[in-house]
């Protein structure tokens, strides 16, 4: 935390506040009014698009947890959405359990898998741990696809709509205030954790463990802790899949859909709860812009139309690679310096390196 | 004892090409500490540039593996100044990512250049049948284990007699000592691409032939993993011994089990080994720990 040029704090209540100077609660004012804006004024297709986001950035909310805050590198992320996915599922087909209790058990669910699949973090770092949830990743997608009386193996589990309030959300517009109502929660717990204890500790763990735990930091139980923390939501996103598009399905948690989402988190930027939300939205998009691209030139050039899938593969390396060789920080690094340009504009201003 | 013999010679042939697109992987790493997520990528385009140079352009084989390997000299080289140079330094996950978004970027290119269609390839390697015993495999695979078991003397070779050799095991063992020696780490780095290349390629050409010439060829760069990590990350020697270990136990689960856990086996060896030595077979045992 910086100080702020000629803001003066003269109550605690202000000094802690999560928005701590005027600007910043007029964009989030600006912002919360876009959200509920826009489901009125955008079309279904558009919807559609912002739900997708909404649940992406649950999902990578929770990686970030693990991986930006914590510093241990996931590569299991998508089978943790599938273990949300299907509890909840499940659940609710079997059991005819609402959607808000199994919501609950399939985060609680995810959260157990997760923690046990950390459990290789008390002796293994970085490359090595990669390399085990790697392995995490194979095996539960082989469980869910062979254990075929619970899971229905290859087939897909067909999901009813969830209803709130005696109104089925079936429709995009009726979804889309659960999950934005759900990512809003996910976003405001995240930037509170990292104001606690807890929080401290997992930064701590990340940026030099030895360190930390010399300080008294219980590592191992930390990062159990942010497996723990961050599978749960990661589970959340993956229930949150099966409700939205009422049908659950191995392909849709693979290996891919964990690198998906880690690049989200490297585009939007490592450790920053805007930068997942930024990420998540860029990754979400990318694929639909080509989409659009593609079907416009479809009559000028229908040579690029048929090239379609592999320009979106491209662009999807092509992103990651450019990040992280021009501006690592990602996005919300991005959105720093545009912040910090017109700061005092039209007058040049530099920021110190240190804020986030 | 008839399926037995069929079983651990095909285990065999599989490791071989574990072996080989391992042994890549493994070089990358004892050079620059990068774990190389675009090892099965570049094999792919190993497969495909046979493929393309004797099929399409009709060449000669001779002709045609050396062009072969030609363009892989060139790619390693390329990715290296590329996309490689500009990250020396940085932390693991950035390293990890980098090589995700080269692999997805490189298959886009071999699809977009060659088609989303399995193709079939004249084998240029004789083809028919050897018995062993009772046991009968395609010569093709039989050929599989000298031709790797030589490639990886050459390469054992390399690493103990030659100055880019030696070089590059001083690296791996302190970066700082090397270049106050007045080891350049750049070219080392690229020279290490480049062998990782020239590996895959060969592992892909002799896949292209077994398996025959489509994506999913570089579905082995996933298996690779529980390879290196058994045989240890910073060994050759290891990296060719897991690999026949995991193919004959792929193999030996395939046909006396089934039930497809013949693709899970090698990530539970995987984890077996992470738990109890995490530094592999042969690799160095240091580890960070924390």
């Amino acid at each position: 935390m910086t100080m702020e040029c000629g803001v003066f704090h003269t109550t605690y209540t202000s000094d802690i506040a999560l928005r701590r100077v005027p600007a910043e609660r007029l964009r989030l004012g600006l912002f919360v009014i876009v959200v509920i804006a826009f489901p009125f004024l955008a079309s279904p297709y558009w919807l559609n698009l912002a739900n997708q986001i909404a649940i992406a950035t649950v999902g990578a909310i929770g990686l970030n947890i693990l991986v930006g805050y914590t510093g241990q590198i996931s590569l299991g992320q998508g089978a943790f959405m599938a273990v949300g996915a299907y509890t909840a599922g499940l659940l609710t087909l079997n059991f005819g359990l609402p959607w808000g209790p199994s919501i609950v058990f399939a985060c609680l669910v995810t959260s157990a898998i997760g923690t046990f699949f950390g459990m290789p973090s008390l002796r293994l770092k970085g490359l090595y741990l990669a390399i085990a949830t790697l392995a995490a990743q194979e095996i539960i997608e082989w469980v869910i696809t062979h254990w075929t009386g619970v899971t229905g193996g290859t087939e897909a589990l067909v999901v009813p709509a969830p209803q709130l309030f005696g109104v089925r959300m079936n429709t995009d517009f009726r979804f889309y205030w659960l999950v934005v109502i759900l990512a809003s929660a996910t976003a405001l717990f995240t930037a509170n954790l990292f104001r606690s204890r807890i929080g401290r500790a997992f930064l701590a763990v990340r940026d030099q463990d030895v360190a930390a735990s010399v300080i008294g930091v219980n590592v191992f139980r930390y990062k159990l802790l942010a497996f723990a923390t961050s599978s749960f939501f990661v589970g959340l996103a993956g229930a949150l899949i099966a409700y939205y598009r009422n049908i659950v399905s191995w392909e849709r948690f693979t290996l891919e859909t964990s690198l998906f989402y880690l690049a989200m988190i490297i585009v939007g930027g490592l450790g920053s709860i805007r930068g997942s939300f930024f990420g998540a939205a860029l990754i979400t998009l990318l694929p639909a812009l080509i989409t659009n691209a593609g079907r416009m030139l479809q009559d000028s050039a229908p040579a690029i139309a048929s090239q379609l899938p592999n320009i979106q593969q491209a662009s999807f390396g092509l992103i990651i690679i450019l990040f992280l060789v021009f501006e690592p920080k990602g996005l919300s690094k991005l959105w720093q310096n545009v912040k910090d340009y017109f700061y005092v504009w039209p007058f040049a201003y530099r920021r110190g390196e240190g804020r986030h | 004892m008839d399926t037995f013999l069929q079983l651990t010679v095909s285990g065999l042939s599989t490791g071989m090409i574990y072996a080989l697109a391992a042994v890549g992987f493994v070089v990358i790493y004892k050079a620059s500490d990068v774990i190389n997520f675009a090892q099965g990528d570049l094999l792919l385009f190993g497969t495909y540039l046979i493929f393309f140079s004797i099929v399409q352009l009709n060449l000669p084989w001779t002709v045609g593996i050396m062009l072969t390997l030609l363009i892989a000299v060139a790619m390693g080289l390329l990715i290296e100044r590329v996309v490689l140079r500009p990250l020396i330094g940085e932390p693991i996950i950035s390293m990890i990512m980098v090589t995700i978004g080269l692999s997805s970027v490189l298959r886009a290119l071999a699809n977009a250049l060659w088609g989303p269609q399995p193709r079939t390839f004249p084998s240029f390697l004789p083809d028919g049948v050897i018995s062993i015993g009772t046991a009968v495999v395609g010569f093709d695979r039989v050929l599989a284990i000298p031709l790797g078991l030589a490639l990886l003397v050459l390469l054992g070779f390399f690493f103990r007699r030659t100055r880019d050799g030696i070089a590059m095991r001083a690296i791996a063992d302190d970066q700082q000592a090397a270049l106050s020696m007045g080891i350049s780490i750049p070219r080392v780095f690229a020279i290490a691409w480049a062998i990782a290349a020239v590996t895959a390629a060969i592992g892909g050409m002799m896949l292209g032939n077994i398996v025959g010439v489509s994506q999913s060829v570089a579905a082995i760069g996933l298996r690779v993993f529980p390879v290196v990590i058994l045989g240890g990350l910073d060994s050759i020697g290891g990296a060719v011994l897991g690999g026949v270990i995991i193919g004959l136990l792929e193999v030996y689960t395939g046909g006396y089990i089934g039930h497809g856990l013949n693709l899970i086996v090698p990530y539970f060896v995987l984890i077996i080994m992470l738990m109890v030595r995490p530094y592999g077979l042969f690799g160095k045992p240091i580890i960070e720990r924390v």
